[in-house]
């Protein structure tokens, strides 16, 4: 690898400015079609309110300089339609385009939120489908759709437990998280008004059941329980788990961020959860597009269900759909209009092209996990050595003897034309290469994966610096973040810098 | 399944090579019982034709075909082909968050100039990366507002959007947040008094809206003056982004929250819109959500890299600003395509065939015996005009002749039952706000 790690070559690409720096007054990308109405002195119709100038600063270049400008950024990034994206957690799989072209479709892309239930018809019925397929895939009771992201449905689904609680005349103080949990979990429950209590993991990397049976106390509101955990293992007695909140009047709530790795095979439902939120944009493909939008629906037991945030789907006589907005227990509203339906219209797009074989994929993203694991157990130092699912954490223990860390083995991987895996994550693995592969990735991809990873482990021995120093082949090489964060420039000012 | 990139003989060999007889064994740790014995009852497999069928059938069961009066936090605006050329490279689509900043300058610096025109548009000095959507990004400008003046009262314009109103009360509910709400005077603008008598020194926020929900321009210098004297600040939701092509931007303000799904991003139904903070810089460190943030390599290019994630979940856990971990990325970057295409002219010209769009139909509307205008003052392209019928039953006659009428204010407003809020865009052709108008006189001249 040594001879092909210089920088590539430069290339018009290579040096694209800031859309501002291409700015000319008088050039324009869009003309908009002509008044048909008598034309408004905004002066006499805004006085002082009226902006006079137009907005100070904004581009004015061309329609070609736009395209060729947001092209060429494109060609700085790393996507799925480029290679394997073994980002731990984050379950990186293709993202069919069909998914994109019927989200698009004029009747689904074009319509208000307040236009009439009876004109609406058409979207009501999707969501009703992808509710009805989201309850058999998580064999729970009710679902809302409405949460924006994976972290609204951490929230929703604690307030909602809340709700339970606050009914029964006791809404209790803690919210119990492992520490090998998101961050996002402890962040919830304090919006929530909890507080967090960590509770440690087993060296196998489980709840310790007899521990956790002494912390729930009659102060525990609920467990936020990620299953798979971030460790890629099955909580093997999750069943139990639920039973020793229940006893205690405490629930379960499960992270279904890994929920790839069950779809099909186990259902949360019936392991005794009661609720839990899904990532659309994880286990049903649709697009993370740079960081969002996302979806987080959130599916729970009956006995939570008067508590749903409003509005809610409803079906009438004579099947006609309908949204409910008058709920008196409801936790409320969450987010404004009724949730991210292009989202939901592409996880349902997803879910009709597999129908029942949905198993087959998660199949196909644990035998992934489990060859990659095969083939780099001993390469790689593997702290946590119950079966995995459909993700591996190693740690970079054998690695750090040569004095590199999992972010350098990270950033080597870029330069073998690979994203990076999740690096230090879980906490509770000390520099962890948490490696995800989804089923998206054929064996071959699978085995170039695999020879990369152990031609760095031979380079952390025999060239630690190489390693250290990563990527060399990029367009720019490892960023001062330091510098980033003490003098923070976030926006582009006239005159540069 | 033409998804999945393995052969069953190579799943096999994959087998073989772990040292497992069967698929089944690799899921021995969960326990049998739990394990299910037969399919999931779902919907499918479909090809990719019946996909796009489907989804083409339900489509045909909507609006299509009907001309929309609805803005209300939604808006029908023009947008490019361009944008949608840009969203769909799959170097942005399926891309995920930039935390590897070497193989993510793209999606970095294109976030990077979204703050920028978000900075440029509101007249603010640091914007964040984006939050889901205007609601939220409401109720997280509030949250910010608390963590900054250590205070827990929230005062709220009756005239915010309805539902941001909603957002913020659930979310306020256990951060122990006391919200109240401010009326709105006869001008349809916030009741300045009304406002005076409830500020005291224990509220953190004062939350208005502009153009407001009745589509009237609120004047912000007052409202900022008098929550800076108590020691509030001052947070300005924004629903309609175009106004500030023509709209004075809402620089007083300490906190801007605003949707910008009028930037080229679709109604669909509700979502995926984008929320935007922007502030002061000297707030920048309780902003929640994240930021991008322009530095150097190692070499010392210019490059960008996300930035002050100190305030963010996944490191500060419990004490984070927010628990907000995903942005709305390709909403962004649809915006900041969008806005680019657009530039300063193109926003102008835009701004102003919305006001000119709205006054011709209220012009036209205030034709019609009986149809009064509600709100006097400056308006950008919403009005609300009261009826001598109900609002619903004129809307069940326009929906005749295939048009969706003005939003009804009665469910949100009770004292508002006979009053209908009318958006008009650039997009609504003269013959159709005449058509509408037309429709509107038949209805109120029909026989009750």
């Amino acid at each position: 690898m040594t001879e092909n790690t210089k920088k590539v070559s430069r290339h018009p690409t290579q040096s694209e400015g800031l859309i501002f720096e291409k700015s000319s007054p008088g050039k324009r990308a869009f003309d908009l079609p002509p008044l048909d109405v008598p034309v408004v002195d905004a002066a006499k119709a805004l006085g002082e309110f009226r902006r006079s100038e137009g907005v100070e600063g904004f581009p004015e270049v061309s329609e070609i300089e736009v395209l060729r400008h947001f092209t060429r950024l494109s060609t700085w990034n790393y996507a799925i339609d480029l290679g394997m994206y073994p980002l731990g957690s984050c379950t990186m799989k293709y993202n069919p385009r069909v998914n994109e072209h019927v989200a698009r479709l004029t009747g689904l892309a074009t319509e208000h939120p307040y236009q009439p239930q009876e004109l609406s018809q058409g979207c009501l019925k999707i969501l009703q489908l992808l509710e009805k397929c989201l309850l058999e895939i998580t064999g729970m009771d009710a679902v809302t759709l409405q949460p924006a992201a994976g972290a609204q449905g951490e929230l929703t689904g604690i307030l909602l437990i809340r709700a339970h609680h606050e009914k029964l005349r006791n809404p209790r103080k803690t919210v119990l998280i492992p520490d090998s949990a998101h961050g996002t979990n402890p962040a919830t429950a304090i919006i929530a008004g909890y507080q967090v209590q960590n509770i440690k993991s087993s060296d196998e990397g489980q709840i310790d059941i007899a521990h956790l049976d002494e912390q729930v106390t009659g102060d525990v509101a609920a467990l936020m329980l990620t299953n798979p955990s971030t460790l890629g293992i099955f909580e093997q007695r999750i069943a139990e788990i639920a039973k020793v909140l229940h006893a205690k009047g405490a629930l379960l709530y499960m992270d279904g961020a890994n929920m790839n790795a069950l779809t099909g095979v186990t259902r949360p439902g019936d392991l005794g959860v009661d609720v839990m939120h899904l990532n659309l944009h994880k286990t049903f493909s649709t697009p993370h597009g740079g960081g969002g939008p996302g979806a987080g629906p959130v599916a729970i037991k009956k006995l939570l269900e008067p508590y749903l945030p409003v509005p809610v789907l409803v079906e009438k006589e004579g099947g006609r759909l309908a949204l409910d907005y008058h709920r008196k227990e409801s936790i409320g509203r969450v987010r404004a209009f009724g949730g991210n339906f292009g989202v939901l219209v592409r996880a349902l797009a997803y879910i009709l092209a597999y129908g029942p074989g949905v198993r087959q994929a998660t199949e196909d993203a644990v035998l992934n996990a489990n060859y990659i694991r095969k083939h780099l157990v001993g390469v790689f130092d593997l702290p946590y050595t119950r079966p995995s699912m459909h993700e591996v954490v190693f740690s970079d223990a054998l690695q750090k003897k040569h004095g590199v860390n999992t972010v350098d083995i990270a950033k080597r991987l870029i330069d073998y034309g690979f994203h990076p895996y999740t690096t230090a994550f879980p906490l509770i693995v000390p520099g962890a290469l948490m490696i995800e592969p989804t089923e998206s990735e054929s064996k071959e991809e699978c085995d170039l994966f695999i020879d990369a990873m152990k031609s760095i482990a031979r380079e952390a021995e025999t060239d630690p610096e190489l390693v250290k120093t990563a990527p060399h082949t990029t367009r720019v090489r490892r960023l001062d973040e330091v510098a980033a964060a003490r003098k923070p420039v976030l926006r582009w000012k006239p005159g540069g810098k | 399944m033409r998804y999945l990139p393995k052969s069953p003989a190579e799943r096999q060999e994959m087998l073989a090579a772990i040292g497992v007889k069967s698929v089944e064994e690799l899921f021995s740790t969960i326990p049998e019982a739990y394990r299910l014995k037969k399919p999931l009852n779902l919907p499918g497999p479909l090809s990719e034709p019946e996909v796009i069928e489907y989804f083409r059938a339900r489509a045909a069961e909507n609006s299509v075909g009907y001309t929309s009066f609805l803005g209300a936090g939604v808006y029908n605006h023009l947008s490019s082909v361009i944008t949608d050329t840009v969203l769909q490279r799959g170097e942005f689509l399926t891309s995920y968050t930039p935390y590897q900043a070497e193989i993510s300058q793209g999606t970095l610096q294109a976030i990077f100039e979204f703050q920028t025109l978000m900075c440029q548009l509101t007249g603010q000095e640091v914007a964040n990366a984006s939050m889901y959507d205007g609601s939220t990004a409401t109720t997280e400008a509030v949250l910010m507002a608390e963590r900054l003046t250590g205070k827990r009262r929230v005062l709220v314009a009756r005239s915010v959007h309805p539902e941001y109103r909603e957002v913020l009360k659930t979310y306020a509910k256990n951060s122990g947040l006391k919200v109240e709400e401010i009326g709105y005077t006869a001008a349809g603008t916030v009741d300045a008094k009304e406002l005076q008598s409830a500020l005291r020194d224990d509220v953190c926020a004062v939350v208005a809206q502009s153009p407001n929900f009745f589509g009237a321009i609120e004047s912000l210098p007052p409202l900022a003056e008098a929550a800076h004297a108590s020691g509030a600040l001052l947070v300005t939701a924004i629903t309609e982004g175009v106004s500030l092509g023509v709209v004075r931007p809402p620089a007083e303000a300490d906190i801007v929250a605003m949707e910008a799904q009028s930037f080229g991003l679709a109604p669909s139904y509700g979502g995926p819109f984008a929320g935007v903070i922007a502030s002061k810089e000297k707030f920048v460190r309780q902003m929640p959500g994240r930021l991008a943030g322009q530095t150097v390599d190692m070499d010392g290019s210019r490059g960008f890299v996300l930035t002050l994630a100190t305030r963010e979940q996944h490191i500060r856990r419990e004490k984070a600003t927010s628990n907000i971990c995903t942005n709305q990325a390709l909403c962004a970057l649809a915006a900041t395509v969008h806005l680019t295409l657009l530039g300063k002219e193109g926003l102008r010209e835009m701004a102003e065939q919305n006001l000119a769009k709205a006054q011709y139909a209220l012009q036209e509307l205030q034709t019609i015996p009986g149809v009064k205008r509600t709100f006097a003052g400056p308006f950008f392209n919403e009005f609300v005009v009261e009826l001598p019928r109900s609002v619903k039953m004129v809307n069940a006659e326009l929906l005749k002749e295939k048009i969706v009428g003005p939003f009804v204010l009665g469910s949100a407003y009770p004292e508002l039952t006979k009053h209908a809020l009318v958006c008009v865009t650039e997009t609504t052709s003269r013959a159709e706000i005449e058509r509408m108008v037309a429709a509107v006189r038949r209805a109120l001249e029909q026989p009750l």
